[in-house]
C-alpha cells in the first residue's frame, strides 16, 4: 500500500498534507482499497467549522456509507467538487485528484497527535 | 464485524480465499461479498456469466405417500400444478399470514420434493417443518453435506451446457444427474437466464474450478444484492418479514387462495376482501444522491410514510434505487423524497422490475 512520505496520517485512515496554516485531507490508499469502489461522496460546505476528530465527510461505497473524521480543527477553505461528477478519483487517485476538503487550521499542535508514515504504515501492515 | 464468533464454511471457503475475496458473516456463514468488486461482478452477470457460492442455502428433501398434501398446507402456491421436474416460488407462512421464509420448492417425483431455503432461516424452517410434521412424511436436511453454485448471467447457460456437456431443463426446470448426485435446476436470483447446481460438497471445488477455468467470473454476495434488487427480487430479512403478508410484499401471484387451507390463508383472504395495510413498492432516486439505504425514512407530502427496506446504487442505471413498504394509496409514477442523514432527496416510484424499467 502507498503510503507518502510528506503527509500526516490518522488512526481511521484520513492524511493531510500540510501547506503553511492549511490542510488537504483524503483517505489513504489503504482505506480506499477497504472500502472499493465508491459511488458517492458527501462534502462539507466551504466555511463549515470542525473539531479535530468530528464527522466532516461521507464516503460511499455500493455497500456501506463510512463517516469521515477530520485530522485537526479548523474552517474548512475548499472542497473537491470534481468527486460530485466522478467519485472514483478516491479510488483511482487518493492522494492526488481524489483528496476531499482544503482546511484553514486552528492549532498547528493538534498535528502531533497524528501518525507519521512509519507509524500509519505499521499499523495497517 | 461479526455477531457469530464461529461462522460456518462452505465447501467452497478455501476456494474464495485462494481467490482473495473479500468475506463477511452471512446468515451465520462466512461467505465472499466480492473479489474484484461488486460494480464489475455485477456487470459480467448482465453481460456475459459470473457463479455464486450458494452452498449457505438451505437444502431440504421431503418424500412420502403424504408429501403433497402437507406442503400445500404449509406452502401459499399450489404444489399440485407441478409436475415432476419442475419448481416453483413459494412461501412459508405463520397463522398471521406473516412470512416465515420465501423458497423454492422442486418436485422430482410424485411424492418427492426438494426445497432451497434461505441460510439465515433454514434451521427456524426446519424446525417449524418437523412441528407440523405428520405420518408418512420423512424430511431430510443434509447440511454441510451438499453444496451449490449459481451460474447466471447472459452466457451462462451456453458455457453450463458445453462444460458438463447435458441440455439444461427449460425455465424452472430441474434435472437430476444421478451418476453424480446433482441436480441442475434453471433457476436464479439474478433476473439473468442460468442456473443453480446442487451437488455432493466433495465435488464443489472441481466444479467452481472448471468453471473459472471455462472463463465464468467469481461474484460475490455484494453484487447479488445489487442484481436481485434491479429486479425487485425481495429479501427475506429486509423486504419479507414476520409482521408482512405476502399480498403486501406484492407477492400475490405466488399465493393461490383457492387450494385447501394453508397455515396464514385466512389472513390473506380477509386482505383480499378488506385491502392491504401497506404495499412493498419501488422507488429510483431522481439525479446525483447518496445511495438510499434499509431503514432510511421516506417521506410522501412531507409526512413520513415508511422506511426504505433494501436500497443501494443500481450499477445498471446508475442512479439510487430501493423497495419501501408504502401506503397502497402512493403508486407507480407518484413522487417521494428519503431522508438520507437529515437530507431530503427526491425519488419516484415505479413499476417492477426496476431493471429493465417497462
Amino acid at each position: 500500500m502507498n503510503v507518502p512520505e510528506d503527509l500526516k496520517y490518522r488512526t481511521s485512515h484520513e492524511y493531510i498534507r500540510i501547506e503553511g496554516d492549511t490542510g488537504t485531507v483524503g483517505i489513504t490508499d489503504h482505506a480506499q482499497a477497504e472500502l472499493t469502489d465508491i459511488v458517492y461522496v458527501e462534502l462539507p460546505k466551504v466555511g463549515a467549522e470542525t473539531q479535530a476528530g468530528g464527522t466532516i465527510a461521507v464516503v460511499e461505497s455500493v455497500k456501506a456509507a463510512s463517516d469521515i473524521y477530520s485530522p485537526v480543527s479548523g474552517v474548512v477553505v475548499e472542497v473537491n467538487t470534481d468527486l460530485e461528477s466522478d467519485p472514483a478519483l478516491v479510488n483511482t487517485d487518493p492522494y492526488g485528484r481524489g483528496w476531499l476538503y482544503k482546511i484553514r487550521f486552528t492549532s498547528a499542535s493538534e498535528l502531533d497527535s497524528l501518525l507519521d508514515p512509519a507509524a500509519y504504515s505499521a499499523k495497517i501492515a | 464485524m461479526s455477531d457469530i464468533p464461529h461462522p460456518l464454511k462452505t465447501a467452497l471457503h478455501p476456494a474464495h480465499l485462494a481467490l482473495g475475496a473479500r468475506m463477511m458473516e452471512f446468515g451465520g456463514w462466512d461467505m465472499p461479498v466480492q473479489y474484484a468488486g461488486i460494480l464489475p461482478e455485477h456487470e459480467a452477470v448482465r453481460t456475459t456469466s459470473g457463479m455464486f457460492d450458494i452452498s449457505h442455502m438451505g437444502q431440504i428433501f421431503v418424500g412420502g405417500a403424504a408429501s403433497l398434501d402437507w406442503l400445500e398446507s404449509l406452502f401459499t402456491n399450489r404444489a399440485a400444478r407441478l409436475t415432476p421436474g419442475f419448481g416453483q416460488y413459494t412461501l412459508m407462512l405463520n397463522p398471521d399470514g406473516g412470512v416465515i421464509d420465501d423458497l423454492f420448492l422442486f418436485r422430482l417425483g410424485a411424492a418427492q420434493w426438494f426445497l432451497v431455503v434461505n441460510a439465515s432461516k433454514a434451521a427456524e424452517d426446519e424446525a417449524w417443518l418437523r412441528t407440523h410434521m405428520v405420518p408418512d412424511i420423512q424430511l431430510t436436511a443434509p447440511g454441510a453435506e451438499r453444496a451449490a453454485i449459481a451460474v447466471q448471467g447472459r452466457q451462462a447457460a451456453e458455457v453450463v451446457e458445453q462444460l458438463l456437456s447435458l441440455k439444461l431443463p427449460p425455465h424452472n426446470g430441474i434435472a437430476h444427474l444421478p451418476e453424480q448426485d446433482t441436480y441442475i435446476a434453471r433457476t436464479g436470483y439474478t433476473g439473468e437466464d442460468g442456473c443453480e447446481i446442487f451437488c455432493p460438497a466433495k465435488d464443489a471445488v472441481p466444479l467452481w474450478e472448471r468453471l473459472l477455468a471455462a472463463g465464468v467470473k467469481p461474484c460475490g454476495l455484494g453484487a447479488r444484492d445489487t442484481l436481485r434488487l434491479e429486479k425487485c427480487y425481495p429479501l427475506n430479512g429486509s423486504d419479507l418479514s414476520p409482521q408482512r403478508t405476502p399480498l403486501e410484499a406484492g407477492l400475490g401471484i405466488f399465493t393461490d387462495l383457492s387450494k385447501p387451507a394453508f397455515v396464514g390463508q385466512d389472513r390473506l383472504i380477509h386482505q383480499k376482501i378488506a385491502g392491504v395495510p401497506s404495499l412493498l413498492r419501488a422507488f429510483e432516486m431522481q439525479g446525483k444522491t447518496p445511495p438510499p439505504r434499509a431503514h432510511y425514512p421516506v417521506l410522501a407530502s412531507g409526512e413520513v410514510v415508511g422506511e426504505v427496506s433494501s436500497g443501494t446504487l443500481s450499477p445498471s442505471l446508475g442512479t439510487g434505487i430501493g423497495m419501501a413498504y408504502l401506503p397502497p394509496s402512493l403508486k407507480p409514477g407518484d413522487p417521494v423524497e428519503i431522508d438520507i442523514r437529515g437530507k431530503r432527496f427526491p425519488a419516484i416510484l415505479r413499476k417492477k422490475p426496476l431493471y429493465p424499467q417497462s
